[in-house]
């Protein structure tokens, strides 16, 4: 299960933080330190994966950017490194050539992608065409 | 929203009344700053501070704006406040207004509300009872996306409680025909099942029809929830058991249906959907042989037509491997997957090579000959950049180390440990030591790879490196105790900030300083040590601040144990030691002034008390991985006597306090305890000295607590160890006894009597016990073992073990070792002896704790000992327990 899903810039300033399990906000901000500071460190020779806590983070760079996954141990390690490319083509193909900035300031947006393919901490849908369209259709709801 | 409700002139007032106001309104406030303008003005910020400014300003004004209840631009206030919170300011006050948006009718406040609601909100806060309210209104809208918010929000937050109000409308929306709404449903009875395992009754009936879908979002998250039911409990399992030609049907269909668009990720069909299945295929196949069998086939099709170019592809292989391992798969299967494992080893992706060594290491206690093929990718790993790959690959190494590869494996794992990151030096070092002690080949080899990790791992090692190590010295023979001292003395010639390393040396030194000064026949790499060469260093090393105060104490000692093995020289060594008697580090003083008692007054008792130490018995238990599955960590003991020693150390006599804070061996105690009363032509000043040290002794037993390896430290640092070195005589005055006990030189009939007497008085509140059940567990060639068993207090089962010795041989360095299954606690007294003479009885008690009440208590047994210099190692099983 998901535990938690991270976007940060290579600055530690973060996009998306989305919870699937309860913690207070101090927490939360210790949290995304560390994952900043383990993840940060970490090169392209590395593997894209590293034990934290409990728990372990699946993350992978695009540009600049850090999409981090934490998961049980138990869990399938490139299943989610795989969630995660699925999640970043989709927002490509949403924004028209995803940048950082088209995160910044549609931030909220990034969240409803988010729920349309995850949920309570797993996977909900991995259809790219299907999830296009829902967000699609709650665009013109807005 | 209203508008188009057709002619009503009532709603078509009230509109108009509604847009007049809000026209009002926002002539009356000021607009607000739009999102994108405040995100632009914070990322303007040059500095932390000016950002904060900027941030504080707009928290205020939103403030007021709260305060002012102002509803037309809440939207806009409330989501510059997400983007201010997710930057890490404080956001709590926006908590009840995204209640607000919640409630309002309008689709694009509700969505904000509910981010805010997922974002702002934490489980305890008393908003939390208001917002289930505002879900079940919304759970049960007419329009599927704001049913689909609400089930979002829910997944997200969902709180036991919150689990408790809502699971009946879930359990209605997960038959909803919108298969929008039903995915989503259907991930929200997880959450709740998740949070409250009680309620999953109620989803049962509704996972019936799941499996039958064909829209890939319902297949995977009704995988997922069945999985979590399955885990949660086994009677559930067992009602799953039904589902696996289901399941293997659809996994056959993902793999033979070909391209589709929809659902293919670089050429594999749904792999996320793949995965869960194979997921829960492992689940229901666990230890069911039945359903094993009908997954037998779909696995090697998955497992031989998988596209492995890409991640996707490993990613299915690795879940199939995974399963294969975990459920009674046929042999052909298991060599198959070990056989895709060696080829991720060999994968240019470090991801997969990552994977596995993680998997390998999960089957190497499986199947550890197939693991050995991959023996030397594996080592070839421990050179990987990366950390997280270094690591398993260590773990994996050590896994791998048999009698048989033990000096090719060594030489890796030495090169690895020499220039490895600190952290994984301590670690290894002691793996090191271990994997040695199990499988060296012989002892030369054995005692100089101790040397090489030392060297290697310098100041990383763990004390048990230090002190396995000495105790490895001293129970080798001569030649080669005079052989590594030669070594050691080479070693700290070259550097002497390496204290682990200084520390062996110098009790090396210290009891066989003579071998290497008068054998003429030794070699050496550098010059030959003298008397004074070695005194001199000693000087340099007893004031350098290079060495820390354990290794000083080690070496004074040593230097004291040295004027009793040089012919000359004494006298310098004397000046050293009495220079340490006003040393400002007040247990190196204690010792200078209590050495200095011996160089004076009392120098007819240091011949005696510094003689060599006797060979240490090697107690530690190190088959606990070779055991097999019943031993789980931690539940093999050792026996371990410290806690006694403490308790009894007020009834100890002086002489053998005084005998214990020169740490000499069990023998040589035993022997001079005799001796001395005699040769004592000073008794009252003699008992003032005693007394003396007596006191001193007294302060310090706290230390002794957590030493296992208890008698390793004995020679070394006197005074604190005077307690904790050889627990045996520590705890029993008497003297027969405790010559019986270690016993290395034998025993008489004497002696045995008086073991027996022990044991039967450290187990005499058992075998007084009337309750106590009597078995005998294990009878071969004339070794019976019994188990008399009662209950304490329903507190815990008291195991009192005995050992008869009805041969007519001495049986040498017995050891009883016990596991019991992960449900119980075992802890293990210490046993009353080591030697069984012919007719000879020894005890241990054991006291079991059960975890769980239900679980049946067994008991793996290992017994080993040494009969006419043969080791002979025994196994049983006992699982015939009484109930008591």
């Amino acid at each position: 299960m998901i535990r938690f899903i991270l976007i940060q810039n290579r600055a530690g300033k973060t996009r998306l933080a989305k919870w699937y399990m309860q913690f207070d906000d101090d927490e939360k901000q210790k949290l995304i330190e560390e994952v900043h500071a383990v993840v940060t460190v970490r090169d392209a020779k590395h593997t894209n994966f590293v034990e934290f806590r409990n728990f372990k983070i699946v993350y992978r760079r695009y540009a600049g950017l850090y999409f981090c996954i934490c998961v049980d141990v138990n869990d399938n390690n490139l299943c989610y490194l795989e969630a995660i490319h699925n999640f970043v083509e989709v927002l490509n193909e949403y924004f028209h050539n995803v940048c950082e900035l088209d995160l910044v300031f549609n931030f909220y947006k990034v969240y409803t992608v988010v729920d349309e393919m995850f949920l309570a901490g797993e996977i909900r849908e991995t259809s790219q065409t299907k999830v296009l369209k829902q967000l699609l259709t709650l665009n013109s709801l807005d | 929203m209203n508008t188009d409700s057709g002619f009503n002139p009532g709603l078509n007032m009230a509109t108009i009344r509604q847009a007049i106001n809000e026209t009002i309104e926002r002539v009356r406030m000021p607009t607000p700053t739009r999102l994108r303008d405040l995100i632009r003005q914070i990322r303007a910020a040059k500095t932390q501070a000016e950002e904060r400014a900027v941030v504080n300003r707009e928290c205020a004004y939103i403030r007021s704006t709260f305060r002012e209840e102002d509803s037309v631009w809440r939207c806009r206030n409330i989501a510059k406040l997400f983007y201010i919170h997710m930057l890490g300011y404080p956001a709590h006050f926006g908590q009840l207004e995204c209640l607000k948006l919640i409630a309002s009718p309008k689709f694009t406040d509700k969505r904000i509300g509910y981010l805010g609601a997922m974002l702002l909100l934490d489980e305890r806060q008393d908003v939390h009872l208001l917002i289930t309210n505002c879900l079940k209104n919304d759970l049960n809208s007419p329009t599927q996306f704001v049913v689909g918010l609400a089930l979002c929000t829910l997944g997200a937050i969902a709180s036991p409680e919150m689990a408790r109000d809502l699971a009946g409308e879930i359990e209605k929306l997960m038959k909803s025909p919108n298969a929008y709404i039903r995915k989503k449903a259907i991930l929200c009875a997880f959450r709740i099942i998740r949070r409250v395992p009680e309620l999953m009754e109620i989803f049962l009936p509704a996972t019936r029809s799941l499996l039958n879908e064909k829209n890939h979002g319902i297949l995977i998250t009704g995988v997922t929830l069945i999985t979590e039911m399955c885990e949660n409990s086994p009677d559930t399992l067992n009602h799953f058991k039904k589902i696996v030609p289901n399941l293997v049907r659809i996994l056959k269909n993902l793999i033979l249906a070909g391209y589709s668009p929809e659902h293919d990720v670089s050429g594999v069909s749904d792999p996320f959907l793949q995965v869960k299945i194979l997921r829960l295929l492992r689940i229901l196949g666990r230890n069911d042989p039945e359903a094993s069998e009908a997954m037998n086939d779909i696995l090697a099709q998955v497992a031989t037509n998988t596209e492995t170019s890409k991640n996707v592809g490993n990613t299915i292989l690795y879940e199939t491997v995974l399963t294969i391992m975990d459920i009674k798969s046929e042999g052909g299967l298991r060599v198959l997957a070990v056989n895709i494992l060696g080829r991720f080893l060999l994968n240019n992706d470090k991801n997969i090579r990552y994977i596995a060594l993680h998997t390998l290491l999960k089957t190497v206690n499986v199947d550890i000959s197939a693991v050995q093929r991959h023996r030397s990718t594996i080592l070839e790993c421990l050179k990987d950049p990366d950390v997280t790959i270094r690591k398993r690959a260590i773990e994996l190494s050590f896994a791998l180390v048999n009698a048989q590869n033990i000096r090719a494996m060594a030489k890796e794992l030495l090169i690895f440990l020499e220039k490895a990151d600190p952290e994984f030096k301590a670690q290894c070092s002691s793996s090191m030591v271990l994997s040695a002690e199990r499988y060296a080949p012989t002892i030369r080899w054995h005692l100089d790879t101790l040397l090489s990790v030392l060297i290697a791992a310098g100041n990383y090692v763990r004390d048990d490196v230090t002190s396995s190590t000495i105790q490895m010295i001293s129970s080798s023979p001569a030649n080669e105790q005079t052989y590594i001292t030669v070594k050691f003395w080479d070693a700290i010639q070259e550097t002497q900030d390496n204290q682990p390393l200084l520390q062996v040396a110098v009790w090396c030194i210290g009891e066989y300083g003579d071998q290497i000064l008068y054998d003429s026949e030794l070699e050496f790499t550098n010059e030959r040590p003298t008397e004074s060469t070695i005194i001199d260093l000693y000087n340099k090393l007893l004031w350098s601040n290079q060495v820390n105060t354990v290794s000083k104490q080690y070496s004074l000692v040593s230097l004291a144990k040295l004027s009793t093995r040089i012919k000359n020289g004494q006298n310098n060594i004397k000046e050293i030691i009495e220079m340490f008697g006003s040393h400002l580090n007040i247990d190196l003083q204690q010792r200078g002034v209590e050495f200095t008692q011996l160089f004076g007054p009392y120098k007819h008792l240091r011949e005696s008390l510094l003689e060599k130490m006797p060979a240490m018995t090697i107690n530690r238990i190190n088959g606990a991985n070779s055991n097999g599955e019943m031993i789980g960590e931690g539940e093999v003991i050792r026996s371990n006597s410290s806690d006694k020693v403490v308790n009894n150390g007020n009834i100890r006599s002086n002489t053998d306090t005084l005998l214990d804070l020169l740490g000499s061996g069990d023998d040589i105690i035993s022997s001079s305890s005799f001796t001395i009363p005699t040769s004592t032509p000073a008794p009252a000043a003699t008992n003032n000295l005693l007394d003396l040290l007596g006191d001193i002794d007294l302060g310090a037993p706290t230390i002794s607590v957590n030493n296992n390896n208890n008698n390793n430290n004995s020679a070394t640092s006197p005074i604190t160890m005077s307690i904790l070195d050889d627990n045996e005589n520590t705890k029993i005055p008497d003297v027969t006894t405790m010559f019986n006990i270690n016993g290395s030189s034998g025993g008489n009939a004497q002696a045995n009597n008086s073991n027996y007497d022990l044991g039967d008085f450290l187990s005499s509140p058992t075998l007084h016990n009337t309750s106590a059940k009597i078995i005998t567990v294990f009878d071969k060639n004339d070794l019976v073992i019994t188990f008399a068993t009662s209950r304490h207090n329903d507190d815990y089962i008291e195991v009192l073990m005995s050992t008869t010795n009805n041969s007519m041989d001495t049986l040498e360095q017995y050891l009883f070792q016990a596991a019991v299954p992960k449900s119980f606690q075992l802890q293990m007294m210490s046993p009353t002896g080591s030697v069984l003479l012919p007719g000879g009885v020894i005890t241990q008690e054991m006291r079991v704790r059960s975890n769980s009440p239900s679980a049946v208590l067994r008991m793996k047994l290992r017994i080993s000992f040494v009969c006419n210099g043969n080791p002979i190692l025994e196994q049983a099983e006992v699982s015939n327990f009484p109930d008591v």
